[in-house]
């Protein structure tokens, strides 16, 4: 396929995933319980799709096997969360501790809180980063696993009552207002992560993913690039955690647990360690098996008057860990492994089913 | 000095606790080079199966007792043939990732059969346990002081059987060099079952002492300990069964005393984190553990 | 030899590992743009001497000077101090010890490539080279990402091209970098260390895993390559045709220290070296 062809091809793509986008947005009703399926399955795949394109980069794509995201994910969503309440519904929140005095009427508008929660979470990876880099993988795993549960256990805790509302959870936390807003910032941060691979920088990355000896040989600085990776990284996952809170519209140190990390990490497996599309293609699949597909197994079902064994509430997460465990068993690289999404492929799929080889041509494989 | 004393005997207590489950976790790193993420679960699943046994089909405390360790070791033996036998030859991340999916399905199976809700435990029908022994000013429960005692003995027989007995000197082969053991005729998978039958074994009679003196079980109550474990583990230097025990006393004593502080108690987990971090920055191999050198 | 230009001095550098010296006192010096050799039979400490030089390894003890400036220099301190069993362990105690990670070193113009080609598996060939060039580029995180340095990119891009085209590897510029056969992959580890712009380029037994008709290409090519790139090479290496063919001088090693060193045909027919590689009969 020539590189125009190419191009023309993925806008177009680009285009019919916008359509679908604004079609389920426009197009279905908001109180349709039918519908809201679909919107949820968009707008919170799209959340986790930026969830999982971050820790990809920093696990997948630079090698650093971090669980670190929930606690980035807190501190993100809780920086979000206190700079965006409404003032007037503050009292009603923090109606136990009081608001601190300094904070009753700080707000910001929601796109720099997002910016914010994002800071807070890479300065955090910035403070921990230079020490706990240095780990060898099993301990940087153990490492950033205890430092996402410290996050979680200081945000929540008394001194910090008038700030956090301690154990209570924030509630109130206000939206962009429109069904579009999510879906703007994080396509906006993944295409920024995508820059971020695609250059130098990004390069250097892989490098140390597959021999950091090598790479250290040919001048990339381990320290500083993994630091970079960490932060960014980190950052990402702030923003994802501020989503979050903004989808849900309510936060507590007991939103994002551990559990959330290892599902984040299942969907970058699923998706492939070292893909992006992977990774976008995998959160979609997943949110809309275990928030739609799976759904009915949860009901208890009958034919006739025989009521189906194992269907009751929970049976969808326990086959969605087995389908998990099936892929991490016997589909280790994930539906993309680590190669991205590119036209050629599909055209040489195309090519195998017997068509008559083509010679190129301008405009590519036309009909 | 009572109030020391008693911290003391608490802190001594819930640090058998943990060093009993720490050994399930330094064994397997030792053998496998793995962090058996999953482990803290099993510790989980052992405490449903005592309220199954007790609660639910009312057999009496020492036969469930047996079956709930034996239980519990089928399904630690059954997880590592599943989830980790077929990735011994994959990178280290893929077998790490297999350990999280165990988590992950042992803690959504648990939430299915038993729901979130918490259940409790029948520590009342152990009642004899709960009976209170009285040492010149300190009280305690019968449990918290067979625990300690319970748990050295057993250290004791376990370090006896891994340096004078076959197959003890078969796992210290494997722990030290894989590939050559198998060479040698040493039968793997064997060696990596039995690790797994102690492990899960220590760690089923760890979650029946640990679950008595709390009345319940929910499906997340292995995720904290589960890591608080592998602390104490690292903490006394992760391969060493001596290093878990002492660890697992350091990591008891530290929480029970930072518990009994007013100021600091709600904090108790974030200072054993912290110690974590302190412990592998300035001695990764913990205080009893051997460095392993890596050639370039 | 008194006005050339040393390029690498290595002064008593010594490596002590616990109690084994691998390395002991090794001094030598790689004049601008010769070839020079340091062979030696298995385990003389060649690789931990180089390892030394190149910042993987903090030696025990010595100074290694990079075009007249000291780059490594250490001396005994602490804990080592009793237990030093090496010379010279005063010599440099009183200066300050210079200790750079490996990207410091090549960022200073010194390239190596590693006796087990450590090329990134998952890239290109072009990748792979392109990557190198990392290092030198006038760029930060935030330029680079969002393109605003999009000048260096296709100076790197540039550069990469022509360097692949003069190494005969342009054809196989897209192929996975570990689909190439074992000589290729060998010569894209040296244009990949050619990409970084060294002044001096270290071998570490380049000539591994080759047959002699490999080793016979791979002669020649690193002559070629020194002559077109004005480099100085210092390597490392077991196979002795290949060393003997083009080194124009020779350091001999045996168990950490020196044994020998002169220009081939000297070092060819010295006694010890021949007995430090065939090994000697006891007399009893």
């Amino acid at each position: 396929m020539t590189k125009k062809a190419k191009k023309m091809s993925s806008v177009a793509a680009l285009f019919v995933l916008a359509a679908i986008i604004i079609c389920v947005g426009e197009l279905t009703p908001q109180s349709s319980s039918q519908w809201s399926n679909l919107r949820t399955v968009l707008q919170l795949g799209t959340i986790y799709a930026l969830l999982a394109v971050s820790m990809n980069l920093c696990n997948g794509f630079t090698g650093l096997f971090s669980l670190g995201q929930a606690g980035f994910m807190t501190l993100g969503a809780y920086t979000y969360a206190i700079l965006t309440i409404p003032v007037a519904s503050r009292a009603g929140v923090y109606y136990l501790y009081g608001v601190a005095g300094w904070l009753s009427n700080v707000v910001l508008p929601i796109p720099v809180a997002l910016l914010v929660a994002g800071l807070m979470a890479a300065l955090l990876a910035a403070l921990i980063g230079a020490p706990v880099l240095k780990l060898k993988s099993d301990y940087l795993a153990i490492a950033t696993l205890g430092f996402a549960e410290v996050v979680r256990i200081v945000i929540a805790s008394s001194p910090l009552n008038r700030v956090t509302n301690g154990s209570l959870g924030l509630t109130k936390i206000p939206g962009f207002g429109s069904y579009y807003g999510i879906f703007i910032v994080s396509i906006v941060c993944i295409a920024i992560i995508v820059l971020l691979i695609n250059s130098s920088y990004g390069r250097a990355f892989k490098a140390i993913r597959d021999d950091e000896i090598a790479a250290e040989a040919m001048g990339i600085n381990l320290a500083r690039h993994k630091q970079m990776s960490f932060v960014i990284s980190s950052f990402f996952a702030g923003i994802g955690g501020a989503l979050m809170a903004m989808y849900m519209g309510a936060v507590s140190s007991t939103t994002f647990t551990i559990a959330v990390t290892y599902f984040i990490l299942l969907i970058v497996v699923i998706g492939g360690m070292g893909s992006v599309t992977g990774s976008i293609i995998s959160s979609l699949l997943v949110i809309a098996a275990r928030e739609w597909w799976l759904r009915p197994l949860d009901q208890t079902q009958y034919i006739g008057t025989f009521r189906v064994p194992l269907l009751k509430a929970g049976f969808r997460m326990v086959v969605f860990s087995v389908i998990l465990m099936i892929v991490v068993l016997f589909f280790r690289r994930g539906i993309m492994g680590d190669k991205e999404f590119n036209w050629d492929s599909i055209a040489k799929l195309f090519k195998k089913r017997g068509k008559k080889p083509k010679t190129p041509t301008v405009g590519g494989d036309a009909q | 000095m009572d109030t020391f004393l008693q911290n003391c005997l608490t802190g001594i207590s819930i640090g058998s606790i943990y060093a009993l489950i720490a050994i399930g976790y330094t064994m397997v790193y030792g053998i496998l080079r793995l962090i058996n993420f999953a482990h803290g679960d099993i510790f989980m699943m052992a405490g449903y199966f005592m309220i199954i046994c007790m609660t639910d089909l009312l057999i009496p405390w020492y036969y469930s007792v047996i079956i709930v360790i034996v239980a519990t070791i089928i399904l630690g033996v059954v997880i590592e043939r599943v989830a980790y036998k077929p990735l011994r030859d994959a990178p280290r991340m893929s077998i790490m990732i297999s350990a999280i999916g165990v988590s992950y399905l042992l803690e959504n199976l648990a939430t299915y059969i038993f729901s979130a809700q918490p259940k409790s435990y029948p520590y009342d029908k152990m009642g004899f346990l709960s009976q209170r022994v009285t040492l010149g000013n300190i009280s305690t429960t019968l449990v918290t002081f067979i625990t300690p005692v319970l748990t050295i003995v057993l250290v004791l027989a376990l370090v006896v059987l891994v340096r004078k007995t076959k197959i003890g000197m078969a796992m210290r082969a494997v722990s030290r060099d894989f590939e050559t053991s198998q060479l040698m005729g040493v039968r793997i998978n064997a060696v990596i079952s039995f690790t797994f039958v102690i492990g899960s074994g220590l760690a089923a009679l760890g979650s029946i002492l640990y679950f008595i003196p709390r009345s319940s079980v929910y499906p997340l109550a292995g995720s904290l300990p589960g890591l608080k474990c592998f602390v104490a583990a690292v903490f006394g230097g992760i391969g060493s069964i001596p290093g878990a025990l002492v660890g697992g006393f350091l990591i008891g004593l530290s929480e029970t005393f930072v518990k009994g502080s007013a100021t600091l108690s709600q904090y108790s987990d974030v200072i054993t984190f912290i110690l974590l971090i302190i412990v592998l920055l300035v001695k990764p191999t913990g205080l009893f553990g051997e460095k392993i050198k890596e050639k370039v | 030899m008194s006005d050339e230009i040393i390029v690498l001095h290595v002064e008593n550098v010594t490596m002590q590992f616990g109690g084994v010296v691998a390395v002991n006192n090794l001094s030598m010096d790689v004049p601008e743009g010769k070839i020079t050799a340091l062979i030696g039979p298995n385990g003389a400490g060649k690789t931990t001497a180089f390892n030394c030089i190149t910042g993987v390894y903090e030696p025990t003890n010595g100074l290694v000077e990079f075009l007249g400036e000291p780059m490594v220099r250490n001396h005994p301190a602490g804990k080592m101090k009793k237990q030093y069993l090496g010379e010279n362990g005063d010599k440099y105690a009183d200066l300050k010890a210079i200790s750079p990670t490996p990207d410091v070193i090549t960022k200073l113009g010194i390239a190596r490539t590693f006796q087990n080609i450590r090329l990134w598996k998952s890239m290109t060939v072009y990748d792979n080279v392109l990557t190198a060039k990392h290092m030198r580029a006038h760029q930060n995180v935030f330029s680079a990402t969002f393109r605003i340095s999009a000048a260096e990119e296709k100076r790197m891009r540039d550069e990469t091209d022509a360097l692949l085209e003069e190494q005969g590897l342009m054809k196989y510029k897209h192929d996975l970098a570990t689909s190439l056969p074992y000589g290729l992959q060998r010569r894209l580890e040296i244009a990949r260390a050619l990409a970084t712009q060294p002044k001096l380029l270290l071998l570490d037994e380049p000539a591994a895993g080759m047959n002699p008709q490999e080793t016979q290409e791979l002669a020649e090519f690193i002559v070629q390559t020194r002559d077109k790139y004005g480099l100085t090479v210092f390597l490392i290496e077991h196979h002795m045709d290949l060393v003997m063919k083009i080194s124009d001088y020779i350091y001999v090693i045996d168990f950490g220290s020196e044994i020998a060193e002169g220009v081939p045909s000297e070092v060819q027919n010295n006694q010890r070296v021949i007995d430090a590689y065939l090994g000697v009969v006891d007399d009893e």
